[in-house]
């Protein structure tokens, strides 16, 4: 990066792309007659599509594929010095998995607890965590997309959008301010003389949980609205008529028809939190066990790739696995999720 | 079980918009009643306010004798059918139906039934196991029908249910309406602005206008008795002739018009001296014998031939449009466009209105 000319090229190069991308859509557009209803590559004209399909595969390969691939590679390998590294010790072997089990590489007698039960308390926490975003969001989604006038609408949308403006970090440490035993919640609620001492919110976690809650609350609130918004009022209505009472339309009639918005904001929400860096570095007390530091310090602490890169898999598929099977277990398909 | 309804001088207000002006209705139990009127007259505002999605403004709604005040719609005895039925796409036909009586606690054996027993009614047996989506839009008609009916209503409401359909599936459906409401007896409230279906199916028609009922009765007293120009022109088609009424005697009211003067039944608002409108059908314009007394003049501006009648369109010397309506005889008679026609009416088959303003 040093070479002014390599960052010429890196800077101008997605430029030139887009730039002659443009261009050839515009012959491309007097060349074809009317786009509709043809063939991917009739539609887009030779060029064009095979640009959008080499740019597309690039961009899944290059950029997601290939990189996790290495991760992949890089969690079955030892670390090694430089010198060491494709000689005869670098082998395949499953010891940085096995060091997540049992805290060691080589003796197999006691359980690694601390990383393990950080890690099920990740997953258990997100899963609370899921659950309590669902609670909050569905509430404001509904009454945002069935209630609310235009006007009201554009308010709270506004009001919902703005927060996340500010930085991630610097939210965290906004609710830091907020939780913390010399902070307004308590300075509060020790001016009320509603406790007689300041609570530690930050050690007992209840900062970290409601920060991460807060975190994501946008990518529950809108797939939740985009599905209910979809939802003829009639129907809400035909319900009440039949004679409904009201959690028995949102049961029966609102929440199946939303299933998939509940769905993909639920797994976002789950996904996004057990990976979570940003708030459990800032708002975890001193005894918390969130399994995302514990990986980070395995990449930049311990300067152990293999290992990091073994941590990060076995989250990613057990989140991964049990995401699908929660999406089973509600007869959510992958497909409904993304409409 | 059928309830009557009955509507007390009531109006429903948006802000500062008047969508029902001091509506007053008698529906007797198991009668099916029609509110007529163009879109936008406030006829699905008072069908809201029966079935308790709006309270009214004033003024009161009672079912069955019942004050339906703060009672809200699920807990009412009304039944509503949407204009765009609302069915819900992710059950089956059979679910639908039973909908109602799941809200009841009603088990499951049971409310499955009794949806085959209504999708006898509506004649669609056998189809409970389909998904919504599968069906044609007569059927998904027929099963709305069975799933308000499957609360058992003692009034049914219907927001101009088939005006999604076909024009053939619509008569059809008319009849079939007609049909299942003398089969269960409910009170059926029936919201349409096509005045076809209003008169086929009702036994007693409200004629509303801009939020105010102009006129209740039978489908034959509003179409001979018009009480008011808008109910004139707007249920069956009418020719109306503006002007001033000039003498009124007895049950006869004679109106000048750039036509000349005109004569027939005098009608609501024919006073001596007030602005008033005479309306005379299509159908009772008659061409004149030779040497027989003309009531006025008109050139033939073109013809439409219907089959059994033919529509011919005038035009008077003042620019004034008329429609005649003559069988297939008189029709072959008739000359050709261009020339004028001496036309008379029976003074009985004519009525003057008063157009409000200007009673002098």
């Amino acid at each position: 990066m040093s070479n002014p000319l390599t960052a010429a090229i890196l800077f101008s190069a997605p430029l030139a792309v887009a730039l002659a991308f443009w261009l050839l859509a515009l012959r491309d557009r007097r060349l074809a007659g009317d786009p509709a209803s043809l063939g991917f590559f009739r539609r887009n004209g030779p060029v064009v599509g095979a640009f959008l399909l080499a740019a597309t595969a690039f961009w899944i390969l290059f950029m997601i594929v290939w990189p996790m691939l290495y991760m992949v590679d890089y969690s079955f390998h030892r670390k090694l010095p430089p010198t060491r590294r494709g000689g005869p010790d670098d082998v395949y072997t499953l010891e940085n998995y096995w060091y997540f089990v049992y805290g060691s590489t080589r003796v197999f007698t006691n359980y690694n607890w601390v990383h393990i039960n950080a890690f099920w308390q990740t997953i258990a926490v997100s899963v609370v965590i899921t659950v309590a975003n669902f609670a909050i969001c569905y509430p404001l989604a509904y009454y945002m997309a069935q209630v609310a006038k235009p006007g009201r609408l554009r308010v709270l949308l506004l009001l919902l959008i703005v927060p996340y403006w500010v930085n991630e970090i610097l939210r965290a440490f906004a609710f830091m301010v907020l939780f913390g035993t010399g902070g307004t919640i308590n300075k509060l609620l020790l001016a009320m003389g509603a406790i007689s001492a300041p609570i530690d919110f930050i050690g007992q976690n209840v900062a970290l949980y409601s920060g991460l809650t807060y975190a994501y609350l946008l990518l529950m609130v809108f797939p939740l609205y985009n599905a209910i918004e979809s939802l003829d009022h009639n129907q809400i209505e035909a319900a009440r008529d039949l004679g409904a009472p009201w959690w028995h339309i949102h049961l029966h009639v609102v929440m199946p028809f939303a299933k998939p918005g509940i769905a993909s904001g639920c797994t976002l929400v789950f996904m996004l939190s057990a990976g979570a860096l940003a708030a459990p570095l800032v708002l975890g007390g001193p005894k918390t066990l969130w399994f995302t530091p514990i990986v980070y310090d395995r990449f930049y602490q311990a300067f152990n790739w293999q290992q990091g890169s073994a941590y990060a898999i076995i989250l990613l598929l057990t989140c991964v696995a049990f995401v699908m099977a929660v999406m089973r277990l509600f007869k959510v398909s992958l497909s409904e999720i993304t409409r | 079980m059928s309830a009557d309804v009955e509507l007390d001088r009531v109006t429903i207000r948006f802000g500062s918009f008047t969508a029902v002006e001091d509506a007053s209705l008698k529906i007797a139990g198991g009668e099916f009643f029609s509110l007529l009127g163009p879109s936008g007259c406030g006829k699905t505002t008072l069908l809201r306010t029966i079935s308790g999605f709006l309270d009214p403004s004033e003024g009161s709604v009672r079912i069955g004798g019942e004050d339906m005040r703060g009672i809200e719609p699920n807990r009412r005895p009304t039944a509503l059918i949407f204009q765009n039925l609302a069915l819900f796409p992710l059950m089956t036909v059979a679910d639908n139906i039973g909908y109602g009586l799941r809200v009841r606690g009603v088990p499951r054996a049971q409310r499955m039934a009794r949806a085959a027993e209504l999708l006898s009614l509506v004649a669609l047996p056998d189809q409970g196991h389909k998904r919504v989506s599968e069906l044609s839009g007569g059927q998904k008609q027929r099963v709305a029908i069975a799933r308000a009916l499957a609360v058992e209503p003692k009034v049914l409401l219907l927001d101009e249910p088939l005006s999604a359909l076909d024009l053939k599936l619509r008569q059809h459906m008319r009849n079939e309406l007609r049909a299942i409401q003398k089969r269960v007896g409910i009170t059926f409230i029936y919201i349409t602005h096509d005045q076809g279906e209003a008169l086929t199916m009702s036994d007693r028609i409200a004629v509303m206008n801009h939020g105010v009922i102009e006129q209740v009765g039978t489908g034959r007293e509003i179409y001979a008795e018009p009480r008011t120009p808008f109910v004139a022109s707007f249920v069956g088609e009418n020719n109306g002739i503006e002007g001033r009424v000039s003498q009124v005697v007895g049950a006869r009211a004679a109106i000048d018009t750039p036509l000349g003067r005109l004569v027939g039944r005098r009608g609501e608002g024919a006073e001596a001296g007030a602005a008033g409108t005479i309306f005379v059908r299509p159908e009772s314009l008659r061409v004149v014998a030779p040497g027989g007394t003309a009531a006025l003049e008109a050139e033939i501006a073109s013809t439409a031939f219907e089959g059994s009648t033919t529509h011919v369109f005038l035009r008077a010397s003042n620019g004034q449009k008329l429609t005649m309506t003559v069988d297939m005889r008189d029709a072959a008679a008739l000359p050709a466009p261009g020339a004028t026609l001496r036309l008379s009416c029976d003074e009985a088959d004519a009525i003057v209105l008063g157009t409000g303003g200007a009673t002098a």
